[in-house]
This record gives structure tokens, C-alpha cells and sequence, in this order.
């Protein structure tokens, strides 16, 4: 889960141009959109671009997207739960 | 009359502002000049890192040129207008969203494939809610600008105007803006096709 955690901070930096961070700087809890890092909705598109192009997931339920996006941790929650084994 | 007050240029890897070199980094390419000329001018702004060339380009064009002030304390938001024109329109976007497309598409791409976002992102950083248009040309054309330019300050529809050109495609670059308005500053000049060609190609204008 840590080392998940990590990898996807390393990728929301990469995938949403977000330089002026280092992984260091992003809370495992912290929210990732308003009042956190202040993500907005196209970053959401590319969140979702990127949990199907590096974890091989699709979100078949749009309405989940807040819940899931709502922190580096629920992001791995939801990616260990639905990555495909092997 | 009308006065340019202010302007920039972007070339070659130096920015210059009213005449005066601001920055040269003669060695790097396109992409890591314009992230260490934002590091040079220790803006704060993270949204730049999102955005295409042509966007970061423009903005860094308007953020030295209106250094040391502040446009909406000088004149209504309302009544600044924005005047772009380039060549390549954002091809160079344009190009990488399309390289994209064999993939998944990036939708943090798309959102810069019109030429008009580097206006949208100039007049969210200065607060600028004036009429705003966007021309694609061969070349750039100083007296049109002028003209256009002019008149939306004559015919009162705006109190000052950003005019210039602001083009990128692959290695290219160029910007070149300038604030023309009806209040007269020390240093400026009247605003004429004559100064608008002077200062974009020699930096040394007379009134």
C-alpha cells in the first residue's frame, strides 16, 4: 500500500504537470481537489486517463470518481481492489 | 492619442522588456527556457506548468512586460481588451494531441488546441475582462494590429489594449507584446504603426 501510494504520487506529478511538487509534498490523506492541492476538472479526466493507462483500470461509474479521487490513499484503495491480478 | 507604455520580447532565448535584456539562457531548448525564465522571475503560479508553449510563452511575455504593476488599478477590468495574432495558430499543440490520439488522448492537451486559450490565460493571471479576438496570419502584420488596435481605442470600446504576436511551433518561438492605453507614462511612446515596428524590431523607438 506505501510503496503503491508512492508510485501513484510520482504519476499524478508527471500526469498533471504538477513540477512545482515533489512527491514528499503530497499527503497520503491529503484531499487532491479545492482545498488541497486544488485540482480541477480537466486534472480529473487525467486521473482517470491514468489509472487505465498505467493500472489497467476503467471506472465504469462516473458518480464514483469523487469518492475515489478524493486522496493519493483512496486512489490506492480503489486500485488495489480492482487492479487485475498477475 | 494613445501610448505604449510597455512591452516585451521574446526571441532567440532573451526577453527583453522596454529595451532593457531581462533574461538569456542561450543554451537550453524551447521548453526548458521558458520553465527557467518562470524560475528566473520567481513567479508563483503553478497553473503555468499545465499549460502548452504557446500559453506558457504568452504569459511570460505579459508577466514581464506588466512587471511593477498592476493593470486593474489602472484601468477597469472591463475596458482592457486583448489583441493576439500568430502564424502557426497552435499547430504545435495541436500536433501532440494528435500524436496523442494513438493512445489514450490527454485531455489536459485538448483543452490548448485553439490559438485563443494564451488569451484566456493572459487575462486570468492580470484580471482582464475586455473584448478579446485572436488573428492566424502569414507574417506579422503591424499595421493591421495598429489599426485594429487603434481603433478599438479610439472608438472607446476599450481604455488600453495588450496587441502583439505570439507564435510557437516546434523550435520556433516569438512573442512580442505591448500595452497601449490613453494614460501617458515616462518612457512611452505614442502608439503608431511607425513606434509598434521600431520597438518589435529594433527596441529603440522615438515618439
Amino acid at each position: 500500500m506505501e510503496s503503491l501510494m508512492q508510485d501513484l504520487k510520482a504519476k499524478i506529478i508527471g500526469q498533471l504537470n504538477l513540477q512545482h511538487l515533489s512527491p514528499e509534498q503530497i499527503g497520503d490523506d491529503e484531499p487532491l481537489f479545492v482545498d488541497g492541492l486544488g485540482l480541477d476538472s480537466i486534472d480529473a479526466l487525467e486521473l482517470i486517463v491514468m489509472l487505465q493507462q498505467h493500472y489497467g483500470i476503467k471506472i465504469a461509474n462516473p458518480e464514483e470518481g469523487p469518492k475515489i479521487f478524493r486522496s493519493v490513499r483512496s486512489i490506492a484503495e480503489y486500485v488495489m481492489a480492482h487492479q487485475k491480478v498477475g | 492619442m494613445n501610448y505604449i507604455t510597455s512591452w516585451c520580447r521574446i526571441r532567440q532565448n532573451a526577453v527583453t522588456a522596454n529595451g532593457q535584456t531581462v533574461f538569456e539562457d542561450r543554451a537550453s531548448g524551447l521548453p526548458d527556457f521558458l520553465t527557467n525564465t518562470y524560475r528566473y522571475l520567481q513567479i508563483d503560479y503553478p497553473k503555468f506548468y499545465k499549460m502548452d508553449r504557446l500559453c506558457q510563452l504568452g504569459f511570460l511575455a505579459a508577466e514581464v512586460m506588466l512587471r511593477g504593476r498592476t493593470l486593474k488599478e489602472e484601468y477597469p477590468p472591463e475596458s482592457v481588451a486583448v489583441v493576439l495574432a500568430n502564424r502557426h495558430s497552435s499547430l504545435d499543440t495541436d500536433v501532440r494531441y494528435q500524436e496523442s490520439m494513438s493512445g489514450i488522448p490527454s485531455p489536459a492537451l485538448f483543452v490548448y488546441t485553439l490559438p485563443n486559450i494564451v488569451i484566456g490565460e493572459i487575462c486570468i493571471r492580470h484580471q482582464i475582462k475586455g473584448e478579446n479576438t485572436f488573428f492566424v496570419q502569414e507574417q506579422f502584420d503591424i499595421p493591421f494590429l495598429n489599426d485594429y488596435t487603434g481603433q478599438l481605442l479610439e472608438q472607446g470600446a476599450a481604455l488600453a489594449v495588450i496587441g502583439g504576436w505570439v507564435d510557437v511551433f516546434q523550435d520556433q518561438y516569438e512573442a512580442f507584446l505591448y500595452l497601449a492605453g490613453q494614460k501617458q507614462t515616462p518612457g512611452s511612446v505614442i502608439h503608431n504603426r511607425q513606434n509598434v515596428s521600431a520597438l518589435y524590431g529594433i527596441v529603440d523607438a522615438g515618439s
